[in-house]
């Protein structure tokens, strides 16, 4: 049943990037009311197919690839719901429902069967782990947005040639703001998501920390992001040199994930 | 019943033809009231701005009463009609509805979705109500072109972006500061400009401007006057770590801030972002400062580029906004057929043969040894009757329909017999109007 459900939503969120398109051509905000219709319809969805995964599974639907990618998909829209109630950011579907759907479409690559989790493995922390680094990751991936949103309309006023997304992007103020703000969520989760990784080894395994590939590139992501936030905090950072910092950044810790996980296999190649 | 417009605008006409044309706020009353005194001319709206000097009546015969207009038009501004008709043009019917429309939106303006017209169109309506010289259907015109344009307003965004060279410069501060409050803002050199940009942006709620002019005394003046703060020419650079928006409008031959000066300033700021209007020629601020990372400059080309740019956007809404005109259109024809003399009179007629059938009938039913013959004699003398009542008032409101009183009496003929049931009534208004 989930991969029925997960069909419906990345329908859902491929229509939505459609209609969004739309929106950034023609500017019409009835484009932009739909386009977020259609990514509230996709989340419905998309909340089934992981809670008939965690039934089916009987354990968090995060051990394969597979699944983390559908579970990050699924905090990242619902970060975007949270975040477009707060601010009246219009455009930001745009950016977002494609995001959801590009990570829809690896996971649909990938194996979609459901492994049993080794005994050893299954504990509470798995859930909390998980849910923080991967929260952490999606505030992570809205920095990213922002900057890159920033970095458009930025290069509009510079290059002071108005026009295209000029008119609907928000003042370059307000994304500064937001990719600010969504650091300062994103950095202590990912700091906690570590933490209790460390706690949940120690559980499993009987060590905090065993250097492997994984963690290591968690350190690096976790210090890319400290440098960006006292630079930001310290040196007056603001605006371009933030907002590239925080793209490359996220370009790193997409990468890294991706890259372990197609290489090693499965969460820290340990788990299946 | 028929509406034409008449008139020259902005396209049609030089401004020395129209400036001859126009009509003086207080001589509007009279003028209309000169109008309606033709034959053909029941109802007149005489709309007179700087780019355009229209009339529009609602006329008995179409041909005739664009005649009057246009003799109308020559004669009372004596000027000879051959001087005129090349400049003048002529919309009649649904035409005539749509031109008003699209005036009324701003969509015939010079200035593409420009909303002052709005204005002027209602107040060239409100003289002909108190001058007596709009109706029923001037009347239902109008309000219906007030709520076209309202509906354009909301539902496209022709009016979103900003088209004059001072509102851009708020419009870009928004998109760079997001709310201007709290914003301070300094004036370098007060030209005419500089004090219209610097009046939008206190408007948008701009919290200090400081004005620093080589005549001290004009900074004083000025700064009195937008409640700000004068300070002496050579001590602007001192204050540019305050200033978020600047304004450059000074005669210098030479750059007055540099890249250096600027980058400086930056790091005191902390970075935060400065926006630069420079609208000097010679340009007062050096373009390389645009390459200052936070910094934008913007030269009065440059504002002028974003002019034009959103007259673009203005006219993609505009695309939008004909099909609104078009839909209501069609909404306004259907009220104004309900208002045709025809089905009124066949209306009338239905009621009163059914009444006399009834009646008819009834008398039939306690006559019951009438012969075939007698009950043709009586059938003809209802019929008679009937046709004898109907006469005057039927041919009454036939040469009224067309006159300043026409619906009126339409109207008042629909009440007097209850007629608003009647289906062929209901047919003609459906749809039209509110």
């Amino acid at each position: 049943m989930d991969i029925l459900f997960f069909h419906i939503t990345a329908t859902f969120y491929f229509f939505a990037t459609i209609v969004y398109i739309g929106y950034l051509l023609t500017h019409r905000e009835g484009f932009a009311k739909a386009g977020g219709y259609m990514v509230y319809g996709g989340f419905v969805a998309h909340t089934i197919t992981i809670v008939s995964r965690w039934f089916e599974a009987g354990r968090t639907p995060a051990a394969t690839m597979h699944e983390s990618l559908t579970f990050f998909a699924w905090l990242s829209i619902l970060l975007y719901i949270v975040l477009s109630y707060r601010y009246r950011v219009m455009v930001l579907g745009a950016f977002v429902a494609p995001f959801a759907l590009f990570l829809l479409i690896t996971a649909s690559f990938l194996p979609k069967e459901i492994v049993p989790l080794a005994p050893v493995l299954e504990s509470y922390w798995l859930p909390v782990h998980v849910g923080l680094a991967f929260l952490g990751n999606a505030f992570f991936a809205m920095a990213c947005i922002f900057g890159i949103m920033y970095l458009i309309q930025e290069r509009y006023l510079k290059s002071r040639k108005i026009r295209g997304l000029y008119f609907v992007l928000p003042s370059l103020e307000i994304l500064d703001e937001l990719n600010y703000r969504c650091l300062t969520y994103g950095f202590p989760l990912l700091t906690l998501a570590i933490i209790t990784g460390a706690i949940w080894s120690e559980y499993a395994f009987g060590t905090y920390w065993f250097w492997g590939a994984r963690q290591i590139w968690s350190l690096i992501t976790w210090f890319l992001y400290a440098a960006l936030l006292h630079g930001r905090l310290t040196t007056g950072w603001r605006g371009r040199k933030s907002a590239i910092f925080s793209v490359a950044a996220f370009v790193v810790l997409l990468g890294s994930f991706l890259l372990i996980n197609f290489i090693i296999g499965g969460a820290h190649g340990l788990l299946g | 019943m028929n509406i034409v417009t008449v008139g020259l605008n902005h396209r049609t006409a030089p401004v020395e033809i129209r400036e001859r044309f126009a009509f003086r706020e207080d001589e509007l009353p009279q003028a209309l009231k000169r109008l309606v005194a033709h034959h053909n001319i029941n109802e007149a709206v005489i709309i007179s701005t700087c780019n355009r000097v229209e009339v529009i009546g609602v006329v008995h015969d179409m041909e005739k009463g664009v005649w009057e207009i246009k003799r109308f038009l020559s004669e009372y501004h004596g000027i000879p009609y051959e001087e005129i008709k090349d400049h003048l043009y002529v919309f009649t019917g649904e035409d005539s509805v749509r031109h008003l429309f699209r005036v009324a939106c701003g969509l015939d303006s010079m200035v593409m979705g420009e909303p002052q017209i709005l204005g002027q169109v209602k107040d060239a309506y409100g003289v002909s109500v108190q001058s007596d010289t709009a109706g029923t259907v001037i009347n239902k015109l109008f309000h219906k072109a007030f709520s076209v344009a309202k509906r354009v307003r909301t539902e496209t965004r022709i009016g979103a972006s900003s088209v004059s060279v001072s509102s851009v410069a708020v419009e870009l501060a928004k998109k760079i500061f997001g709310e201007l409050t709290g914003r301070t803002v300094m004036l370098i050199g007060a030209g005419e400009m500089a004090e219209l940009s610097a009046r939008s942006l206190l408007g948008a709620g701009v919290k200090e401007i400081i004005i620093a002019n080589r005549t001290y005394e004009r900074a004083v003046e000025l700064a009195k006057e937008f409640k700000g703060r004068a300070i002496m020419f050579r001590e602007f650079p001192h204050y540019l770590k305050y200033t978020d928006i600047v304004i450059a409008s000074t005669g210098s031959p030479k750059f007055i801030i540099r890249p250096e000066d600027v980058a400086g300033v930056m790091k005191e700021r902390r970075h935060c972002p400065m926006f630069f209007i420079d609208i000097a020629v010679p340009r007062n601020i050096d373009p390389l400062v645009n390459n200052i990372d936070n910094a934008y400059v913007f030269d009065i080309d440059d504002l002028q580029g974003v002019v034009e740019a959103n007259l673009k956007e203005r006219m993609k809404e505009a695309e939008q906004a004909e099909l609104i005109v078009n839909e209501e259109i069609e909404g306004f024809y259907r009220w104004v057929k309900s208002l045709d003399v025809v089905p009124t009179i066949i209306a009338l007629q239905r009621r009163l043969d059914e009444i006399r059938r009834a009646e008819l009938e009834k008398a039939l039913g306690q006559l019951k040894d009438l012969s075939e013959k007698d009950r043709k004699v009586l059938e003809a003398m209802t019929q008679a009757i009937v046709k004898k009542i109907l006469h005057r008032p039927v041919s009454c409101i036939k040469k009224e329909a067309h006159s300043v009183e026409g619906d009126t009496f339409i109207e008042a003929v629909i009440k007097l017999f209850g007629l608003e049931e009647e289906d062929i009534i209901k047919k003609a208004r459906e749809g039209g109007g509110k």
